[in-house]
């Protein structure tokens, strides 16, 4: 789960890492209230789940009620990298001295956590120079550990406790909240050698959630998605026509792919896990129905234990029922695939050897309608 | 590094050569009692199985223990597949590695990210080979199965498949097979960030298998374990004939792609960082599955 900027901040001064005064809003309503709790001058963030708001005119000053009325609502409206703005952070500017990077994160191929920490913030991790990385484990840091870092980026007076009290208790968050990352960008540094975390992002790990009840309401997803984790699904929603379905994540990416080299837009990756049943495939056409931007449907599966047949029937039953009237392109690779054939003729369900073809026809039918 | 084929096969002349025992956890499960079956049809030695509280049952004449140490003290094995929700995998795979076994194959996918880590620091300790989680396991073709993938796409070979992905792995396989390429073993890494046996681990253990004549990596987009790869191929300078697809080329950046570990932010995890290492170890990486073949066709003539 991939936390919004005002969220990871709740989630830090939980576990008592300083960060600037805030109020956060979904409404212009509620935003003119903060504005006046607060006070100007502050500034007006966009809480999207995506890094550039900077660079996209997402994050603005703002030092009077003029510029409010007009900023507030053109960030509330705008789409970073095509995320909407979920809710808008009005947040007081603080006096800076210096920006830092801090971060814990899983390293996968060491597999272990890593620090990272540089006297550079502000800018993408990526471009942050100078780093000092640190392997810790299962994400505990010591003291000890903490203070060699402040000193490598070179940190010196009451800096130095502030930030190995910073780093301890972002080492305590992602231990407890089981984070993949947690990452302050940039810390600052005040004139009297304190630190506050202007942004925040934490990602925390969604096979975890089980144990953590209390994140709950930071998951955001729409019925559909959370109807696809029911049923073991994973359901993606994106800009195109074209639904692509398939079973096991690697095979539905690789048809994705396959899909935009020629020319095809998927409305969606669902993911029916790595079995191909006639239950499965009834409740992916079930969740597809209700997607209304979907003109056609590719499904590729791979079958190998279940036979072909009893998927064919799960295409006439959601025709037969009316759940679908969208046309299906599909490979069925498995047992007793020309009976699937001859059960499928006359209906809108086409059945292809290769999964190629089966995209070219999609994305004909897609072109051809419009 | 532990020789895989030592463990699934042990060595000519033992009276157990290519029949290992090999125990099921979560034997009684739906998924663990279907997968016994399929496996011990494909010729695997299946000896026990352990679900707690059903000792002394049986399951198609396979005895049934409470516990992975009774499994082991009356077969010896020191292999276990385990079936078993993600919410107990943690438990069941410390009781596998303080049993004495030796290789873990780890069906279970939605493992937390801190069991694995938890578990792995165990098995290192315990010198345990961890394939997995979210694997689809593991398969010398023709000889034995551990996992869940279906018999009809694999044939036995000289060329190594190691993949990311399940369902991928059998369609390449297949693509391999219809095309005369058989398989001397098939591993699958699993889609987890965090990873038993990672690619590099299983490049190393499959790299010196006599006569072998090639290899297929099926990787797809987060974490840099093709990246690590591709630069210890050079660094091993391996010349033996390797191909590789990368999934997830066409997936939008920060989304989670159906496998907890296909993610990518920023350029970390992405297709084309993956690509271009690849293409830097001088591997050809296809656009689609069924491209492979022919590439590791055109590399093999090559190399003659």
């Amino acid at each position: 789960m991939r936390l919004l900027e005002y969220q990871a901040k709740e989630l830090f001064s939980e576990y008592g890492i300083k960060v600037p005064k805030g109020l956060t809003s979904k409404t212009i309503e509620q935003g003119k209230k903060d504005a006046k709790e607060l006070g100007f001058p502050f500034v007006i963030k966009a809480q999207v789940p995506v890094g550039g708001r900077g660079k996209a005119g997402a994050i603005q000053k703002c030092n009077s009620q003029d510029e409010f009325d007009l900023k507030y609502p053109q960030i509330l409206a705008m789409s970073v990298k095509g995320e909407k703005t979920r809710a808008i952070l009005l947040e007081k500017m603080a006096q800076i001295k210096k920006e830092l990077y801090l971060s814990l994160f899983l390293n996968r191929g060491k597999r272990c956590y890593t620090i990272i920490s540089s006297s550079e913030g502000g800018v993408e991790i990526e471009s942050v120079k100078n780093q000092v990385i640190r392997e810790v484990g299962l994400g505990d840091v010591d003291k000890s550990t903490a203070e060699e870092v402040a000193k490598e980026i070179g940190l010196g007076g009451n800096s130095v406790p502030e930030f190995v009290d910073m780093l301890q208790r972002l080492s305590k968050l992602t231990i407890e909240k089981e984070a993949e990352l947690a990452e302050i960008n940039p810390v600052a540094i005040l004139d009297d050698g304190t630190l506050l975390a202007l942004d925040g992002k934490v990602i925390t790990d969604d096979n975890s959630n089980f144990r953590h009840p209390e994140l709950e309401k930071y998951q955001e997803r729409s019925e559909i998605e959370v109807r696809a984790e029911k049923s073991g699904f994973t359901l993606i929603e994106l800009d195109g026509q074209i639904a692509v379905v398939g079973n096991g994540a690697g095979l539905v990416m690789s048809t994705l792919d396959m899909l935009s080299d020629n020319g095809g837009k998927a409305a969606c990756f669902l993911d029916v896990g790595g079995g191909a049943t006639h239950e499965s495939v009834y409740e992916a056409l079930t969740l597809i129905s209700k997607i209304k931007k979907v003109k056609a449907i590719l499904i590729n599966l791979f079958g190998g234990i279940v036979k072909t047949t009893t998927v064919a029937s799960a295409f006439i039953q959601a025709y037969d029922e009316k759940l679908i009237d969208k046309p299906v392109f599909a490979r069925l690779m498995g047992a007793e695939s020309d009976k699937s054939k001859e059960m499928l003729k006359g209906t809108k369900t086409k059945l292809f050897d290769s999964v190629e073809s089966a995209i070219n026809a999609a994305v004909m039918e897609v072109r051809k309608n419009g | 590094m532990a020789n895989i084929f030592e463990l699934l096969q042990g060595k000519p002349g033992d009276s157990d050569y290519n029949k290992k025992p090999v125990i099921v956890q979560g034997i009684t499960g739906k998924f663990g009692s279907l997968h016994t079956k399929l496996m011990k049809e494909y010729g695997t030695n299946i000896v026990a199985g352990v679900t707690p509280g059903k000792g002394g049952q049986k399951f198609e004449d396979i005895p049934i223990y409470n516990t992975v140490k009774e499994a082991v003290d009356k077969t010896g094995s020191k292999i276990s597949i385990l079936f078993v929700p993600a919410k107990f995998f943690l438990s069941a795979a410390l009781e596998a590695i303080e049993a004495g076994i030796k290789l873990l194959v780890a069906i279970p996918e939605h493992v937390p990210v801190r069991d694995s880590l938890i578990m792995l620091e165990l098995a290192k300790k315990n010198d345990v080979v961890i394939i997995g989680p979210n694997t689809p396991g593991i398969m010398i073709p023709e000889i034995i199965k551990i996992g869940i993938m279906p018999a009809s796409p694999f044939k036995s070979g000289d060329i190594a498949l190691l993949s990311k992905s399940g369902t991928l792995m059998y369609e390449v396989a297949n693509n391999l097979t219809e095309a005369g390429f058989g398989q001397a073993i098939t591993l699958g890494i699993g889609g987890d960030p965090i990873n038993g046996i990672r690619l590099i681990d299983a490049f190393d253990m499959v790299k010196d298998t006599p006569n072998l004549q090639g290899m297929v990596v099926v990787g797809e987009i987060g974490g840099d374990a093709e990246e690590t790869l591709a630069q210890r191929i050079i660094d091993s300078n391996f010349k033996k004939p390797i191909v590789a697809y990368i999934a997830g080329r066409a997936a939008p950046k920060e989304k989670r792609m159906g496998h907890a570990g296909a993610i990518v932010y920023g350029n970390y995890g992405s297709a084309e960082s993956k690509v271009a290492m690849f293409n830097k170890a001088n591997i050809p990486v296809a656009k689609r599955p069924g491209e492979i073949p022919m590439l590791l066709a055109g590399k093999l003539e090559q190399s003659d």
